[in-house]
């Protein structure tokens, strides 16, 4: 059995002092800068959405002006999407977790993960130059011709910003796929994998694949913008359309950088808790690569009332349509795993099943845009809103939390307050609930997103969406506090405090500089729970 | 000092069991690099295709105006800029280190000429007024979008430029490995893969004459 002790030499003693930080190699130091980094723009972000919904709290535009406004949900857009949304788990727990998982001392590229940090810190700071400098008004899309001619605001630093953050994107997507390629451990094949590590593959094609396109669209902004070179601009004969199918071939594929890791994550949770391997285990993970797949050819879904042809819109339909087999496959089959498991009800458990539900509700969601009839009726609308915060911040959040919750131990060698943990992810469900369900039903009630003031008779609903989003806050706030004291004060971890299964758990907490203190040879299969060797090791 | 522990070679860094497996990740690592890059460019080729086929003429017009002798010239100066580092590669694997350095700089010589070329040519659009905004001038009928297509030929070729720019810093950070004594025949891989990025660029140019220079040639 695993002892409570903390190994003698581990990753976070190995070195002390600002630069055995900020010059670590390491990839399990470098998931911690990342989750500074992520952590702060998440609260960030977090303002501006308090600011919105504060604003939102009374019909009448009140509390900011209409320019104002505009620049709080732009900012709050661009700080959750690219600086926290789009990093978060891929970078802090896939770069934890990716080399320990196959066996390997660290990712291929130790340096260009490190590079990558700190790319990721100037774009960073371009964009947050641009909000202290007046702000960003064009939302997050950037779209043109206001990006390019009419709008006043910080475009230049904020798409710059934007801009240089893409290549952290693309060289960490670049590190992951070589890293699983080329570091596996004698004996991890592709199918004894977890299925964490085929979604972040999945994840780091569409890094690799759509972060170069996000990037020559921001340079034919900035070039409109500051050159006057026409690209967009109809006065030259350019097309604004244009630059939506750009920015949409990336922008649609990065909601899937957004989920896919979430859906990895949920994989390991319900595995883990269940006790059981994930039903379908080939499925679920083709499932990822299909999504990834799949994800390229949907991008005109947004621009169904952009003046595409009938023909363009009906194709687009149907593919997206075609995104919800595996997404469907993968809801099954975490369902299907539960059945008859041994279920107990941890923290890390109550965000996946929390996940599953809403992720469900969102995805659903979004095939009532899928559709086109549908979805021009509930364009611009809180329907909107309320879709993409269920996916957004019902899956990939409540899956990042739960991953951090479930990796903790691991990470920093502490366990945290089990009874504050439940607790704060009830209020994180309560309060996501109570926050965007009005706005489903604002929504298809034809309350356009993205103005300040609104009719008085949609006020009820919104001063719920309010009081929910206060609620959540807090909820966000719980984690942080506990957390960080755990990281003092927290009982010491076992090698294995779940009694999980994988890699991860079979070296110390925290693990070694080298991650294992023998490089390990898999002789088993993924989540081989109920085999003799796991019983007799875990009791379980 | 670790690898100094197990007698490993001194460039095997500390997380590889061997330089073999070390080469195919720096290897593989670089051909994703460059599928990136093909999406790079690709955002540029598409945009192209699309005004291309809108405004033929505008744009057959538009490229009268580029040199086409510059253009060849560049060409040739830049395919035989993919050969001299060829031989370096080929030098870099028999581990012959005068000729590595001989051949990365022939390449880079070769680079600065088309460097140079090219800033000839952008000098006479600025003086021909061909670059696009307030100033721009062209026949009236296709004043609007020839605009679209020096944009597109001053971002692709600029672009360009600035790939090769890119590869000078890496073939002078090689020169300096070469130099120093870390590139042998048996760790050979950063030429090789320095060798990979200035092909591609090289690629690039080959897409980028015929689109940009000879549209409507045949015609005349």
């Amino acid at each position: 059995m695993t002892t409570a002790l903390v190994p003698p030499r581990h990753y976070l003693n190995d070195g002390y002092g600002i630069t055995s930080w900020l010059l670590t190699r390491d990839h399990k130091r470098i998931a911690l800068l990342y989750l500074a980094g992520v952590t702060f723009f998440f609260f960030i972000g977090g303002a501006f959405a308090v600011l919105i919904r504060l604003e939102l709290a009374t019909p009448v535009g009140d509390l900011v002006s209409d320019e104002t406004y505009n620049k709080l949900f732009t900012m709050h857009g661009v700080m959750m999407v690219f600086f926290f949304l789009i990093p978060a788990i891929p970078s802090v727990l896939g770069n934890f977790l990716i080399p320990i998982m196959i066996g390997a001392k660290d990712l291929a590229f130790p340096k260009l993960n490190l590079a990558s940090w700190y790319i990721y810190m100037v774009g960073a700071a371009f964009t947050t130059y641009a909000i202290v400098t007046g702000g960003l008004d064009t939302g997050w899309t950037f779209y043109t011709p206001f990006s390019t001619v009419a709008s006043t605001s910080a475009v230049i630093p904020a798409a710059l910003g934007i801009f240089i953050t893409g290549f952290s994107s693309i060289l960490t997507g670049l590190n992951f796929i070589i890293t699983i390629h080329q570091m596996r451990a004698p004996g991890m094949t592709w199918f004894r994998l977890p299925l964490f590590i085929w979604s972040h593959y999945a994840t780091s094609l569409i890094m690799v694949l759509g972060t170069p396109v996000l990037a020559i669209t921001i340079l034919l902004v900035a070039a409109e913008r500051v050159f006057h070179f026409g690209f967009f601009d109809p006065a030259v004969g350019g097309d604004p359309v244009l630059f939506q199918h750009l920015f949409w071939f990336y922008s649609h594929p990065a909601v899937y950088i957004m989920i896919l890791p979430a859906m990895g994550v949920i994989s390991e949770l319900v595995a883990a808790f269940c006790r059981k391997p994930v039903y379908g285990y080939p499925f679920v993970a083709f499932a990822s690569i299909a999504i990834a797949v799949l994800g390229f050819l949907v991008w005109a879904h947004h621009m169904f009332v952009a003046g595409i042809s009938v023909y363009a819109a009906m194709i687009f339909s149907i593919l997206s349509f075609l995104v919800a087999i595996p997404s469907a496959v993968k809801v099954f089959n975490w369902t299907a795993t539960m059945y008859k498991g041994s279920v107990s009800w941890q923290t890390p458990m109550l965000y996946a099943i929390g996940f599953i539900g809403l992720f469900t509700i969102g995805g659903l969601t979004g095939l009532f845009l899928a559709a086109v009839g549908l979805d021009i009726h509930v364009t611009d609308t809180y329907f909107i809103v309320a879709h993409f915060h269920y996916v957004m911040v019902g899956g990939t959040i409540m899956a990042y939390l739960g991953g951090l919750h479930y990796w903790w131990p691991k990470i920093s060698g502490r366990l945290y307050n089990e009874y504050l943990a439940k607790i704060a992810a009830a209020i994180i469900f309560f309060g996501f609930n109570l926050t965007f369900f009005p706005q489903f039903i604002l929504g298809y009630l034809g309350m356009p997103r993205r103005y300040h003031a609104y009719p008085p008779e949609f006020q009820v609903l919104n001063v719920l969406s309010s009081a929910g989003a206060s609620i959540l806050g807090i909820g966000y706030l719980l984690p942080m506090v506990y957390l960080t004291w755990s990281l003092r004060y927290g009982r010491l971890a076992s090698d294995n405090p779940w009694g999980a299964v994988g890699l991860e758990w079979n070296t110390t907490s925290p693990p070694p500089t080298a991650n294992f203190a023998e490089p390990p040879e898999v002789t088993w299969e993924a989540y081989d729970y109920g085999s003799p060797a796991v019983v007799e090791e875990h009791g379980v | 000092m670790s690898d100094m522990a197990h007698g490993a070679h001194p460039a095997l860094a500390h997380h590889f069991d061997s330089l073999e497996e070390q080469k195919e990740a720096a290897t593989l690592g670089m051909w994703v690099f460059l599928v990136t890059e093909v999406l790079f460019f690709g955002g540029l080729f598409a945009t192209y295709a699309i005004y291309r086929s809108w405004y033929p003429d505008a744009f057959a017009a538009s490229s009268h105006e580029l040199d086409v002798t510059l253009g060849t010239i560049n060409t040739a100066v830049l395919i035989t800029s993919s050969l001299t580092m060829a031989l370096a590669v080929h030098a870099a694997q028999l581990g012959q280190r005068t000729k590595i350095m001989v051949f990365l700089v022939l390449t880079m010589a070769l680079g600065g000429v088309f460097l140079g070329i090219k800033s000839v040519e952008y000098y006479h659009k600025f003086t021909e007024h061909l670059i696009p905004g307030p100033g721009f001038q062209f026949e009236k009928e296709h004043i609007r979008h020839a605009q679209i297509f020096f944009s597109l030929y001053f971002l692709m070729t600029g672009l360009h430029a600035l790939h090769m720019i890119i590869g000078f810093g890496i073939m002078l950070v090689m020169l300096w490995w070469v130099w120093r004594g870390t590139i042998t025949a048996e760790y050979s891989s950063p030429i090789e893969i320095s060798g990979l990025y200035w092909h591609f660029v090289d690629i690039v140019w080959i897409f980028l004459f015929p689109l940009l220079y000879l549209i409507g040639r045949h015609a005349h």
